[in-house]
């Protein structure tokens, strides 16, 4: 187990008595890509702006890195970095100037935050446009000044709020490897989207949110498994020349349950993943195993399966 | 905080509406304060006291002495410094940003109200540095050490009647959240304070005592007053009349210390005005809630 980087108890946020979020327990851990999900309005931006201190809950507290987010917004915002959805920069100032004026807010020396301005600057790949205006940017290259932006404080993690929105798929594409690059060196991401695929790429646990409420949360297949088939693993088996026994020989590994055939198809349901048995059982058999797979659980499933249900 | 101030002192010099302003006022002042300067010239013999003062204070062939230009600029420059302030940075996207890096909420705005005010410093002063060495160029006066006294007095009351409207201009940009609709309501409330707020005065009442008392609800009035007495040690014979019944003798012209005890309760109006705009402000801004909607 990681350091916790991330932990609210009973998170709470409502203005004009309308409930933003409601109760929130989340915990994130050093080093995580997390994928926050939900539909607008769901209270993701809400719970990013209490954990980074910049609007107060209501009721219940949030810790980042052991700083209470309430208490000390201070120490908060000097290892977490934020990628607001609505980016924007001074369009009068270049590229290179923005980030300086970020290196002088977070008081870097001088010297070193011109190095590291430099080497960001290259690893977004704004190297040639350095020292062009800003509103010059195309909305692509805006977000991955963005991404550089929040890197100049070396954060321990980041908040991305909508990264990919409204880019071309080469924007989106250089923004994921960014994000990923980032996470691989360290930083702990929250990733907060209702674009499905592109969480899916990069994270590798998720938490829905719904009308306030965390709904779900956990790997994407074990929460793939639970939602769409109560927990159960689904393999599917192609066979050639089935042998009169094998259903038999399959009946009999432990932990396969119901087992449906259709020619020389076989889908099973067992409670883990049980491959390398039932190739066994197969080969025991007499027959002849061609391919086998685990069904895979896209996120977008998931989540249509989940709101499908909560929603009735 | 300096980071912040370093930027938006920057941010207005490299600005066009700094230079616009700039132009304009340093050639309006200079105008003004020329023909006034003309106009002494052509009474020397006559004996005028405070020479130096009248620079300032003498109608020329424009309608107005410099200090009345000042007085009807001053606000407009410090609106066009601060009008939109915070309300750019929200439309903008940079407000998320700014809010999350380690600093204070309130050293974003302490540093841009600062950093108007520097830049209106630095205006004043150079207007006010011009008109006096085109004076003494021109005229060959040199100013009395009470003379330079009271400019220095009025410099920088100039600056405390500035950092009112620019208080007043920063509040409005935290208010609304369009910076066309801050920039109407500081503009209208300049032109309400300047133009209708005697006008008001005199339709209100016929008793010249509840006009002023009106008036002086405007800081325009209450700079006006202010720096008239500074610079016009001579003149305000009704204070000369209450201290001859007083002492007993007519001390004419005012010192310094007078001139300066006289328009104290002005002068405290107009700093409470800007604190308590720049407290609305800073109160606003700091517990304002950041939320994207």
């Amino acid at each position: 187990m990681g350091q916790v980087v991330v932990e609210t108890k009973d998170l709470s946020k409502s203005y004009n008595g309308f409930t933003a979020v409601d109760r929130l327990n989340l915990r994130i851990e050093e080093g995580e890509s997390f994928g926050f999900l939900g539909p607008n309005g769901a209270g993701k931006t809400t719970t990013i702006l209490m954990l980074l201190g910049l609007t107060e809950p209501s009721s219940g507290t949030a810790q980042i890195c052991g700083y209470d987010a309430i208490r000390e917004p201070l120490k908060v915002k000097r290892i977490a970095g934020y990628l607001p959805e609505k980016l924007g920069f001074y369009e009068d100032l270049t590229a290179r100037q923005n980030l300086r004026y970020t290196a002088e807010l977070n008081n870097q020396p001088r010297d070193e935050a011109e190095k590291r301005i430099k080497e960001l600057l290259a690893t977004v790949g704004l190297s040639q446009v350095a020292d062009e205006e800003v509103k010059t940017f195309s909305r692509g290259m805006k977000q991955r000044l963005g991404m550089a932006d929040i890197w100049i404080k070396e954060p321990k993690l980041v908040f991305l709020d909508e990264p990919t929105t409204a880019l071309d798929p080469q924007g989106i594409e250089d923004m994921l490897d960014l994000i990923t690059t980032m996470n691989k060196k360290g930083t702990t991401v929250i990733f907060c989207s209702h674009q499905l695929h592109m969480v899916q790429r990069v994270c590798t646990r998720i938490g829905i949110m719904a009308k306030g409420h965390l709904v779900a949360e956990g790997p994407i297949d074990r929460l793939g498994r639970q939602i769409l088939s109560g927990g159960k693993y689904r393999i599917e088996v192609e066979v050639a020349q089935p042998s009169s026994t094998l259903l038999d020989s399959l009946k009999r590994v432990a932990g396969v349950g119901e087992i449906q055939s259709s020619g020389n198809s076989l889908f099973l349901t067992c409670d883990e993943d049980l491959r390398s048995q039932i190739a066994k059982g197969i080969i025991d058999s007499g027959s002849l195993l061609v391919e086998m797979k685990i069904e895979e659980y896209s996120l977008e499933t998931i989540y249509k399966k989940y709101f499908a249900e909560t929603e009735l | 905080m300096i980071a912040v101030f370093r930027k938006e002192l920057a941010d207005h010099l490299s600005s066009k509406r700094f230079f616009i302003f700039l132009i304009l006022v340093w050639a309006v002042s200079i105008f003004a304060a020329y023909t006034a300067i003309q106009t002494i010239r052509g009474t020397v013999g006559i004996d005028i006291e405070f020479v130096f003062l009248s620079f300032f204070t003498t109608t020329g062939i424009t309608p107005f002495p410099f200090l009345v230009f000042l007085a009807f600029f001053i606000p407009l420059i410090s609106i066009t410094l601060g009008f939109d302030a915070i309300n750019s940075e929200r439309n903008s996207g940079n407000l998320g940003r700014l809010l999350s890096q380690p600093i204070y909420r309130d050293e974003v705005i302490s540093g841009k109200f600062l950093a108007g005010l520097a830049v209106l410093a630095i205006i004043i002063v150079s207007i006010i540095a011009i008109v006096a060495g085109l004076g003494l160029r021109i005229t060959g006066v040199p100013p009395a050490e009470q003379e330079v006294l009271r400019l220095l007095a009025f410099t920088l009351i100039s600056i405390i009647y500035g950092a009112f409207w620019m208080a007043l201009a920063v509040l409005f940009s935290i208010l609304f959240k369009s910076s066309t609709t801050s920039m109407l309501a500081s503009i209208g409330l300049w032109i309400f304070f300047v133009l209708f707020m005697p006008m008001i005065a005199g339709a209100v009442t016929e008793d010249v005592e509840i006009q002023l008392l009106i008036a002086r609800i405007s800081p325009y009035t209450l700079y006006g007053e202010v720096i008239s007495i500074l610079l016009m040690p001579s003149l305000d014979p009704a204070t000369a009349a209450q201290l001859y019944t007083a002492t007993g003798r007519l001390p004419t012209p005012l010192s310094f210390t007078q001139s300066f005890l006289l328009v104290w309760p002005q002068l405290v109006s107009i700093i409470a005005l800007a604190a308590i705009c720049f407290a609305v402000s800073y109160i606003r801004f700091t517990r304002e809630e950041i939320r994207t909607t």
